[in-house]
């Protein structure tokens, strides 16, 4: 044990951009950390380059670093901070995997840092899963059968000893990266080539399919004191990762013994692996015998510990990073019941469902079935007193137009084979299939289900069958509550309004009631305000707030578009409202937050964000006043009906929010302030969308309002490619109008990210895209302040943004995006809320744009000047993709947003802050070999930086017409067939034995292109681990920064230098 | 199973409405208690220690895995006057189940009250005490309440003749144990005993006697003593103090659990007291106060010994580490030990089945 009495500094290694599988739970987890360590009077030092988290605002860390997480960075950061200790548990598997790097490589040695916690030997053992299941024997614990691989040859060795169908897994991973069933030799032979690629080593293991999946989250001090804090239990049996699971806390269909054996287990393994802090160990347990295998033990907060810690209300991370230094459990205080200590066992008086969140169509040649990896970007939880109400309640909570499991929008045809093949609808395909008439028994033969949470199913459907025939009574309606039912459900049944079911229920005084969360079922007082509402009680536990609260909606799911960056918004709010002096009630649904720790507001309300219950809970609390602007879109959305209903919304007018949300009405208001726009028109059939496209000329945006496959909006290039797409992949017709925009080719595209008050902007800033119009201001690599624009272009767009606040008379945060070429400079949209560049603009600038906003709506902003455009350094923000998770999607960025997430540095200059912010994004160019292959005219933008290379020593392969091109131009290349040709050497076997460090691959236009060659390409690189580069103007920044650039001598600064 | 109005009438006059089988036509009365476990259901209605009390799960979902077979009960019947939840699952799921909840209660007679508020209920309980109260139909009411603890319950809940298990030696022995399994003789005290507490000890090579509460044993040949666990006001069992009394005298191992803590403590001439709402649930943390360990335990009871009152020669072993009070006490010189909390968990967690072995060793060595 190394002695933490030393430990003055530590360093946090924290987790990146969000991706799927590493998501928003490890800003929790690393805000915790900060939290814990600093009340230790401990100084802190966090490197993490996601600029949208709370873990790298200013107040909480000593030193931030919006540095890459990788080896030489970090490595270069130890040298110049020295810290004593490292924590190396609190941003997932990047954190986790870099930590073993820095041990194995003798850099923790070097400068004298201590691994708190967890001892390195430890997280060596999970991590590897050969070495683990050894561990794991010497002490009894049983796995799955298996062997553990490093080379294609030997898997299929192992297959043939474990028979098929078999289970594939790859070590230090997260998410199931790289696992799945496999059924036969050849595709064990395709998987494992794939997956070792990724990972040095795979297990070959029995396949555990149907088996319950059981969760454990386990603590342990350094006295060798364990608690089990929580356990979960998978709606979704083995086969289905627990991320992609619909999971429950606690345990529902485990006796006493089993619970209980589990647990004993799960203490007797942790003590054996020598585990201090957090970890969670997963089991398959069979239904039907009780034998257990043990899956795994990550040996580091995660995605469940986050989820348990909410569940539970004990904060984990903050308990976790204490016994990292030593603290004993029964030193630490219960933080709910302020009496009690951390060494207790959680026990609930309610339970809790996770739902993942799925955003598969939004990504191009989605596959909808769901497995063993992890493709869900976010999760909902929801807390109730019946399987059903809870169930129901994180169906609202996901946000994608349903209001409860049985009015699932489209009839799902083959049901069966949706049930046992799942996909993201399984739950609501069951609702159908039992809406059918057919039996529980039925659907757990197809699912593996456990008949227990079916049967509640099966309720619900039954109830959505008697309010149906029934007349409404009022015990009918409590009975329906009791079960989940949303009053829009039951009004979508009945044939009438939402209200007019809203004011029968309140008429008969039939009202959810509060009950908090104190993490020992009443046992003893606690001062918790960790709340809830159910309907199966019959008093509060709380009275309203004693002077009327201000609340904030939150975000809601991550979901692509809507991520950490507006959990970020809703606590700063949180923090300057309180900072005001103002009671603050936070409502979010998401337990990958910070705010929804019960410390970031006066009350916090786990609950929907749906009109139903935000209207219950301003109603109980006697709210002041809303805020619904700095959540993302969920909130917004929610103005006008909130609005409509009575509600006070600061801020913004929900008018002004309308004026600008609605397309004509925002167009009329650009005609009417002379403000240009690319033309558009909104068409309801073929015919006049390709009229109104010849007349604009092609290429035109496409925006559907209901799409059939695919993504929603699409650019086309000709007739032809219209026709094509409103046939096949979107609906257009009066009732699902189609708007067509003219698409503005080789432009640029800036955003204006700024707060106003009463019609007067307060502070603004200009920020740049790299990439031209045409990929989504999300995907884009965006530059602050901008660097290369004309003065006169940053002139009108600041004129422009002036006329529109002031026509709006906005009040609080804005965002406006504009397409300029050739200084005339076009509105493309304008949101009255905080955008995703909020918290970037905010740290580049150094001044807090929401705490700003939140004044500015409390009319109590100070009389400042701010300075956003003449900064001394420059900062970057580099979307993050999935892409890796998300078999067959072309990683190529276009008009919707595919990424999962950003991170952003800052630098001295453009060229290294861009390189920076790549880099953060976990790539690298291990060497100089490079394969190229660019459609149309974009291959003469590139010439001079690949002459560039070729100078360098670069061996460079290109595809025909590029290799022509090249050649032309005097740039030697290496020939390399396209797959297609059928010859050798061809793209995909260079690829498939690395052969290639860096792959350039440009595609001709933006429309979606699968089974190209192009396509192919750029899957294999995604799916060989190769970094790519698809898109024209970052490609050629790149490949400036690989020539000119001496990342030795690249500096690295903390935010705090270049900001103070 | 058709449910149909009913109520659950406190002492304080306090009303809950819920749902009841039609089959409970009368007053079923009780002291109502809460528990916190999460599951154990089935153990802890056939844990004789709750006789006389109606028990309120404060988990809101009860009966999810049905009722197994009786081989895992903790005794032959349910011992609890009255359950009372938010929900009773009548679709139960698990491969051991044969019952649903609701049909083992009706056929053991037992009431139920469901679509209880338990939490606020829990919270009264907490603020006032635990209460008597009554499982009841619609427009009843209940005079005088009566007060189960006046009766000894523990003579209602054990045995009537002693009975010899011998030996199973589950455990094979260890080198130390000259005796290799000829079978040390222990003398069992049943005062309500859980069966678990006999499935662990019949791990060990050892002769158990189980004797009822007021069996003499103090002239018979004994290694050991053990006292079980048992419901209601420790003062209750006279005989059975007295006789522990002149054991005391013999420095054989004694090792009580639970309500064999507080008549250990009795007998030593120290004093008990009820708690103001118990300790029921499977988290209640210990500490051990020698070596500062702590430990998760699975507890069920409503008095406590007083620690201030041990007499000289005895020392606390184990405290609660939410509200201080004892868990354990331990003899400073004989091998007399006891805690309150319940090692063989069932329901609950095992993490104190040590004790088991501690008794074990302790029989060896003397
Ligand atoms: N042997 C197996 N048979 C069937 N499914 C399995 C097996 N092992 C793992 N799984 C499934 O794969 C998922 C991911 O495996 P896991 O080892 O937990 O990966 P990760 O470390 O990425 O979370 C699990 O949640 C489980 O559902
Ligand atoms: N007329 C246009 N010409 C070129 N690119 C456009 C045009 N309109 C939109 N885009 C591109 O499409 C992206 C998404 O459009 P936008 O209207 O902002 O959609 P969203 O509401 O999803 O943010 C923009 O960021 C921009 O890159
Ligand atoms: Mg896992
Ligand atoms: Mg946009």
């Amino acid at each position: 044990m190394t002695n933490t009495k030393k430990i003055k500094k530590v360093l946090i290694l924290g987790s990146g951009g969000l991706r799927i599988g590493q998501a928003g739970e490890f800003d929790y987890s690393g805000s915790q950390a900060i939290k814990a360590l600093k009340q230790e009077g401990i100084k802190t030092v966090l490197i993490n380059p996601n600029i949208a988290t709370v873990q790298t605002d200013a107040g909480l860390a000593d030193t931030v670093y919006l540095q890459p997480l990788n080896i030489e960075t970090v490595t270069r950061i130890i040298a110049k901070e020295k810290p004593d200790g490292i924590l190396l548990g609190f941003g997932g598997q990047t954190a986790l995997n870099l930590g073993l790097k820095l041990d194995s490589r003798g850099v923790l040695k070097k400068y004298g840092v201590a691994v708190l916690g967890t001892p390195v030997s430890a997280i060596r053992i999970t991590e590897d899963r050969e070495l683990f299941k050894k561990s794991l024997e010497k002490i009894g614990v049983k796995s799955a059968r298996s062997f553990a691989v490093s080379t294609v040859k030997d898997a299929l060795i192992a297959g043939e000893k474990i028979g098929y169908p078999l289970m594939i897994r790859s070590g230090y991973s997260l998410g199931g990266l790289g696992s799945g069933r496999i059924d036969s030799a050849e595709q064990l032979k395709d998987r494992a080539t794939e997956s070792l690629h990724g990972a040095p080593q795979v297990l070959i293991e029995e396949y555990l399919g149907g088996w319950k999946e059981i969760e454990y989250e386990m603590v342990r001090d350094a006295g060798d004191n364990t608690i089990a804090v929580c356990n979960m239990e998978n709606f979704d049996p083995m086969g289905i990762h627990t991320g992609e699971s619909i999971v429950v806390a606690p345990s529902q269909t485990l006796n006493n013994e089993e619970y209980h054996r589990l647990r004993a287990i799960a203490i007797k393994t942790i003590k054996h692996l020598g585990i201090i802090g957090e970890c969670n160990i997963q089991y398959a347990l069979h239904p039907d015998t009780g034998d257990y295998r043990v899956i795994e033990v990550n040996a580091r907060l995660s995605r469940s510990s986050a989820l348990a810690s909410k569940a539970t209300g004990y904060p984990l991370a903050f308990v976790a990073a204490k016994l990292a230094l030593g603290k004993k459990l029964s030193e630490i205080k219960n933080s709910v019941t302020k009496t009690t200590t951390a060494f207790f066992e959680p026990a609930l008086d309610y339970l809790v469902v996770k739902i993942p969140r799925w955003d598969l169509n939004k990504f191009r040649s989605p596959v909808r079935e769901i497995g063993s990896e992890m493709k869900s970007v976010g999760e909902v939880m929801a807390i109730g007193h019946s399987f059903p109400e809870a169930l129901q309640k994180a169906t609202r909570m996901l946000n994608i137009g349903v209001s409860g499991i049985t009015d699932y929008p489209e009839e799902i045809l083959n049901l069966r084979a949706e049930l046992s093949c799942p996909t993201d609808r399984r739950l609501f395909a069951l609702a159908q299939f039992f809406a059918e008439g057919k039996t529980v028994a039925s659907a757990h033969e197809l699912t593996k289900i456990d008949e227990w949470f079916l049967h509640h199913i099966y309720d619900i459907v039954q109830k959505a069958h008697e309010l149906k025939k029934q007349s409404l009574t009022s015990a009918l309606i409590l009975s329906a509550k009791k079960l989940g039912f949303a009053d829009k459900t039951i009004a979508k049944i009945k044939i009438t309004t939402e209200a007019k079911i809203r004011a029968f229920r309140l008429k008969n005084n039939i009202k959810p009631f509060i009950k908090q969360i104190d993490t020992l079922s009443g046992e003893f007082p606690a001062e918790t305000n960790y709340l809830y509402t159910t309907y199966h009680a019959s008093v509060s536990d709380i009275a309203p707030s004693p002077v009327k609260p201000i609340i904030v909606l939150g975000s809601g799911p991550y979901c692509i578009g809507s991520s950490v960056e507006f959990d970020w918004c809703a606590v700063n709010t949180a923090r300057t409202l309180r900072a005001l002096n103002q009671p603050t009630v936070i409502i979010n649904s998401n337990p990958e937050t910070v705010s929804t720790d019960y410390d970031e507001s006066d009350r916090l309300y786990f609950e929907e964000l749906t009109l139903e219950r935000i209207a219950d809970i301003a109603d109980f609390e006697k709210s002041a006043g809303l805020i619904v602007s700095v959540g993302g879109q969920i909130p917004n959305n929610l103005a006008i009906p909130l609005e409509n209903a009575g509600y006070p919304i600061l801020g913004t007018s929900p008018a002004s929010i309308d004026r600008a949300e609605d397309r004509e009405k925002f167009s009329s208001l650009l005609n009417q302030l002379n403000i240009d726009q690319p033309e558009w028109q909104r068409v309801t059939d073929i015919h006049s969308a390709k009229i109104f496209a010849r007349q604009i000329e092609y290429p035109v945006l496409i925006r559907p309002s209901y799409v059939l496959s695919g993504a929603a909006m699409n650019v086309v290039y000709t007739e032809n490619e219209l026709a094509e797409y409103l046939e096949k992949a979107a609906v257009v017709s009066s009732e699902f109008p189609v708007v067509m925009s003219k698409f503005i080719l080789n432009a640029k595209e800036l955003e204006l990210d700024g707060v106003a008050q009463n019609g007067k902007i307060i502070i603004e800033a200009i920020a740049e895209h790299i990439e031209n119009a045409g990929i989504h201001s999300g995907d884009a690599t965006i530059v602050l302040p901008p660097q290369r624009l004309y003065l006169e272009t940053i002139r009108q767009t600041k004129n422009i943004g002036r006329a529109i606040v002031k026509a709006l008379h906005i009040t609080g945060p804005f965002n406006i995006q504009f397409i300029a070429k050739e200084n005339s400079v076009k509105v493309i949209e304008c949101n009255l809320r905080a955008s995703r560049s909020f918290p970037f603009a905010s740290k580049v600038t150094g001044h807090n744009f929401i705490d700003i906003a939140t004044r500015a709506m409390l009319g109590v902003i100070k009389n400042e000047n701010y300075e956003t455009l003449e900064l001394d350094h420059v900062g970057v923000k580099t979307p993050q993709f999935s892409y890796q998770r998300l078999k067959g999607s072309d990683p190529v960025a276009h008009v919707e947003m595919a990424s999962t997430g950003e991170v952003a540095c800052i630098g001295d200059n453009f060229l290294e802050a861009f390189y920076a912010s790549w880099l953060a994004t976990e790539q690298s160019v291990a060497g100089k070999r490079v394969m190229i292959s660019i459609g149309g005219e974009n291959k003469v933008k590139l010439l001079e930086p690949i002459r560039e290379l070729e100078k360098q020593g670069w061996e460079i392969y290109a595809t025909v017409h590029t290799h022509d091109f090249l050649t032309r131009n005097g740039v030697a290349a290496n020939f390399i067939y396209k797959v297609s040709d059928g010859h050798e050497p061809n793209v995909a076997t260079l690829i498939a034995n690395k052969g290639v460090d860096l792959i350039v691959n440009i595609p001709r236009g933006l429309s979606p292109t699968t089974q190209t060659d192009g396509y192919l390409i750029r899957r294999l690189a995604v799916d060989h681990h190769i970094p790519l580069l698809s898109n024209l103007q970052t490609a050629g920044l790149l490949l400036r920064c690989l020539t000119e650039l001496d990342t030795k001598k690249m500096p690295v600064k903390s935010w705090n230098e270049f900001i103070y | 199973m058709p449910l149909t109005p009913s109520q659950l009438i406190l002492q304080n006059g306090a009303r809950f409405e819920g749902l009841s089988p039609a089959w409970q036509k009368q007053i079923f009365e009780g002291e109502v208690v809460f528990t916190t476990g999460m599951t154990g259901y089935v153990e802890s209605l056939t844990d004789p220690s709750y006789k006389g009390q109606i028990i309120t799960f404060t988990y809101p979902l009860i009966g999810n895995y049905g009722v197994p077979a009786p081989k895992t009960w903790e005794s032959t019947k349910i011992h609890a006057s009255g359950v009372v939840v938010s929900e009773a699952c009548v679709h139960w799921s698990h491969s051991d189940g044969q019952n649903s909840l609701l049909e083992w209660l009706k056929a053991q007679k037992v009431p139920i009250i469901t679509g209880v508020d338990t939490r606020a209920l829990t919270k009264i309980l907490r603020e006032t005490g635990v209460m008597l109260g009554a499982i009841a139909p619609v427009k009843s009411n209940v005079k005088k309440f009566h007060d189960p603890n006046v009766n000894n319950l523990v003579a209602q809940v054990s045995i009537t003749k002693p009975t010899v298990h011998e030996s199973q030696m589950k455990k094979s022995l260890p080198r130390t144990d000259t005796r290799s399994g000829s079978g040390a003789r222990v003398v069992v005290v049943d005062c309500g005993m859980k069966a678990n507490i006999l499935r662990e000890l019949k791990k060990y090579p050892l002769t158990l006697k189980q004797v009822p509460f007021d069996y003499d044993y103090s002239n018979e040949n004994f290694d050991a003593i053990f006292i079980s666990n048992g419901p209601g006001d420790p003062a209750m069992c006279k005989r059975t103090i007295a006789i522990l009394k002149k054991a005391l005298e013999h420095q054989k191992p004694i090792f009580g659990i639970c309500l064999g803590l507080q008549l250990m403590t009795l007998a030593a001439g120290g004093k008990t007291y009820k708690l103001p709402y118990g300790h029921r649930g499977q988290n209640q943390p210990c500490m051990e106060t020698k070596t500062g360990q702590c430990f998760v335990t699975s507890q069920n009871h409503g008095f406590a010994a007083d620690a201030k009152s041990l007499p000289a020669g005895w020392k606390v072993s184990f405290t609660n580490l939410n509200d201080g009070s004892v868990e354990g006490i331990e003899h400073k010189t004989n091998p007399y030990f006891a805690v309150q909390f319940h090692p063989e968990a069932a329901p609950g967690p095992t993490d104190m089945d040590w004790l088991f072995e501690k008794f074990y060793q302790s029989i060896l060595s003397s």
